[in-house]
């Protein structure tokens, strides 16, 4: 689960991680406002669950608050698009008005899991507010990994040596020891997949400050975090995938013609891929789930409908606890509530397989039952090709 | 022979009392598993279709003698329920459970590299030896006996595998569903070591998909150790980077983690890679024929 950067700065700030001063505004007047409480000078920030954003413009230092309040407008309600974003970009509804800082050194910290070690790990580099992909690409030397043991968690003196390898001294040194040792508690209390700080920065006058700060919650946790469901921002979401989301489907919007509804994260993904190998295009991914009910079924074909380039449905379902006729109901009540015309192919496996292609033939439905994966995709590429 | 799990393995079910962990009792026992025992806190003492439940893995343990575990936990409490399985001194813990915080399993993973207890898992369909034994939810009939052993990430798209390496006459010695988290117990490596010392596997059937390194790890391991022919899968070349793909581990982030990267790799260390889903069958008997 993701949030916005000035989201996140209200968490490291709960923790005792100093960051600029900084309001959030909802409309330009309130940018006016708030630059003014800045004393006129200060940077305007969009806030999009994407980085990149100073390249793409969404980013600005301004010297007066009608310059604030300008910016602002601008960037209210437009599509920002980087590289992360993806074609569409990603809709501007908050803007965070930040204190201009002087910057004389500038780190990159964060948090993260090692799949490796199965442990928490810290990389800090001196490198900061730069690519962190690229300097670990251009210059892996400069990159420091600490993994952390879960028994003893992160110690002073290991917090220190990291400081230390940032070539930090005297108090800044020690205040960069206490923040790194508070990041980790944030980490673990906050259920975090990711905390990152990029850049972490040395003002002019000595202070340290989290410029930019980035938090991926494990979605596997947000069920013991009451306040996380209140925080997310459904403007930066997909609606189709929002809507997935509530009947607990795995669903991604792509940019094809083929709808596809598989059980099981890896066979819907071979199944993209198995489309694509066949000269087609997936409109979606989406993974109905191990045991999913009838209704399941119908929401999941129904939430593919309501793509508009969806073309056409390719159902592949390798049964096992699932019953094919169940399947097949499914399908058919969705595919009739909202009078589908659409081209479908099936191809299902498992129990009571017999019964549930039966269903589908009779049915009345423009549908096909395929022999196996490959006849499968051959056969709706076909059909809509 | 066959690795991990065989018919005379005593098993006991954590979550006996749920309705997922009743049902696939009741399926594996069906397939001839030997169930032996459940534990559910709290529901000591009774029987659920003939099978007695006790409070504690360990009460179960000492007085059924199970040494494997099939959990059902709910994600709450499945962390803890690995954990009392390691403490009680079972040889393997299989953990079906799905959606387990990863701080719980950082801390889990801890304790258990260090006891004897070997874990599959979690969020991983489970460990089967056909004609033999089943501690998971796959379905038992798209399984034959034979040489091959499988290992994957996946569920359904194992169960895709199995069945034409079925139709292609090459039967199964186990099949294990190593999970799709980032955190997981046994990884790729550590069942190909099992499959390289087992003397009933001839080749095994690799499935992987986006995310993470373990399968370049294995390529390597592959290269330098493996005895015998590998033919693999690896699901996701199409898919969009950042995005999470299902599965918890199944995410491209930072360019790393891609399939083609992976394919590549594997390629590189002597594996057959399968072109397509529909032809993975095919890998594997082409790895198999490669050596002959």
């Amino acid at each position: 689960m993701n949030i916005h950067e000035y989201q996140a700065k209200e968490i490291l700030n709960a923790f005792g991680i100093p960051v600029p001063r900084g309001r959030v505004a909802l409309t330009s007047d309130q940018v006016e406002r708030a630059s003014k409480e800045m004393g006129g000078r200060c940077v305007i920030k969009a806030q999009i669950y994407a980085g990149g954003r100073g390249k793409a413009g969404g980013v600005k230092l301004v010297h007066v608050p009608e310059h604030a309040q300008e910016f602002g407008k601008e960037l209210f309600g437009k599509r920002l698009v980087t590289p992360q974003t993806g074609p569409d970009g990603l809709k501007v509804r908050r803007i965070l008005v930040e204190e201009a800082v002087e910057i004389a050194r500038e780190f990159y910290l964060s948090i993260t899991l090692d799949r490796e070690s199965s442990r928490y790990c810290l990389i800090a580099s001196a490198e900061g507010g730069v690519d962190i992909e690229e300097v670990a690409h251009k210059s892996p030397e400069k990159i420091h990994l600490f993994t952390i043991d879960p028994y003893t968690g992160l110690r002073p003196f290991q917090a220190r040596r990291i400081a230390l390898a940032l070539g930090l001294t005297g108090s800044v040194c020690e205040d960069c020891v206490e923040l790194i040792l508070n990041l980790y508690r944030c980490c673990l209390e906050k259920d975090c997949q990711l905390v990152e700080i990029n850049p972490l920065v040395v003002t002019k006058a000595g202070w340290l400050l989290a410029m930019d700060a980035k938090f991926t919650f494990d979605d596997n946790a947000v069920y013991r975090h009451r306040e996380y469901p209140d925080m997310v921002d459904y403007s930066q979401l997909d609606p189709l995938e929002i809507n997935a989301g509530k009947y607990d489907l795995a669903y991604i919007k792509l940019q094809g013609n083929i709808g596809c509804m598989v059980n099981g994260a890896g066979l819907a993904m071979a199944t993209l891929d198995v489309l694509k190998e066949f000269g087609g295009e997936p409109a979606n991914f989406l993974d109905v789930g191990g045991g999913a009910t009838r209704e399941k079924v119908a929401e999941a074909f129904k939430i593919i409908l309501e793509d508009s380039d969806a073309k056409g449905v390719f159902v592949n379902i390798f049964g096992g606890i699932m019953r094919c006729d169940i399947i097949a109901q499914g399908i058919i009540e969705a595919a009739g509530e909202v009078q589908c015309t659409l081209p479908i192919v099936v191809r299902m496996d498992g129990s009571k397989v017999v019964e549930g292609k039966k269903l589908l033939l009779d049915s009345g439905l423009n549908v096909q039952c395929a022999d196996n994966l490959g006849d499968g995709a051959a056969r709706i590429v076909r059909m809509l090709g | 022979m066959s690795i991990l799990i065989n018919k005379d393995s005593k098993i006991l079910v954590q979550g006996i009392t749920g309705r997922s962990g009743l049902f696939h009792t009741q399926q594996c026992r069906d397939y001839g598993s030997k169930i032996v025992a459940g534990v559910t806190p709290g529901r000591g003492g009774i029987h659920i279709e003939g099978i007695p439940v006790f409070n504690t893995v360990a009460e179960a343990v000492h007085y059924t003698k199970a040494t494997v575990s099939m959990i059902f936990v709910p994600p709450p409490a499945a962390a803890d329920a690995i954990l009392e399985a390691c403490d009680a001194g079972m040889e393997l813990a299989v953990c079906i459970t799905e959606g387990i915080p990863i701080r719980d399993m950082v801390l889990t993973r801890r304790y258990q590299e260090e006891s004897k207890t070997l874990l599959v898992g979690p969020n991983c369909p489970g460990v089967i030896t056909p004609g033999e034994c089943k501690v998971g939810i796959m379905p038992g009939y798209i399984h034959r006996k034979g040489k091959i052993g499988v290992v994957s990430r996946s569920g359904t798209l194992t169960y895709e595998a199995v069945k034409q390496l079925t139709d292609s006459g090459l039967g199964q010695s186990t099949g294990v569903g190593i999970g799709g988290d980032p955190i997981i117990g046994m990884k790729f490596i550590d069942v190909l070591k099992l499959f390289n010392e087992d003397p009933d596997t001839e080749g095994v059937f690799m499935i992987g998909e986006i995310g993470g390194g373990a399968e370049e790890a294995a390529a390597l391991w592959i290269r330098d150790n493996m005895k015998k022919p590998v033919a693999a899968f690896i699901a996701g070349v199409t898919a969009p980077p950042g995005k999470r793909m299902g599965h918890a581990g199944a995410i491209i982030t930072g360019g790393k983690g891609k399939a083609a990267d992976k394919i590549r790799t594997l390629e590189e260390c002597g594996v057959t890679v399968a072109g397509s889903p529909t032809k993975m069958g095919e890998a594997m008997l082409a790895a198999l024929g490669n050596r002959t």
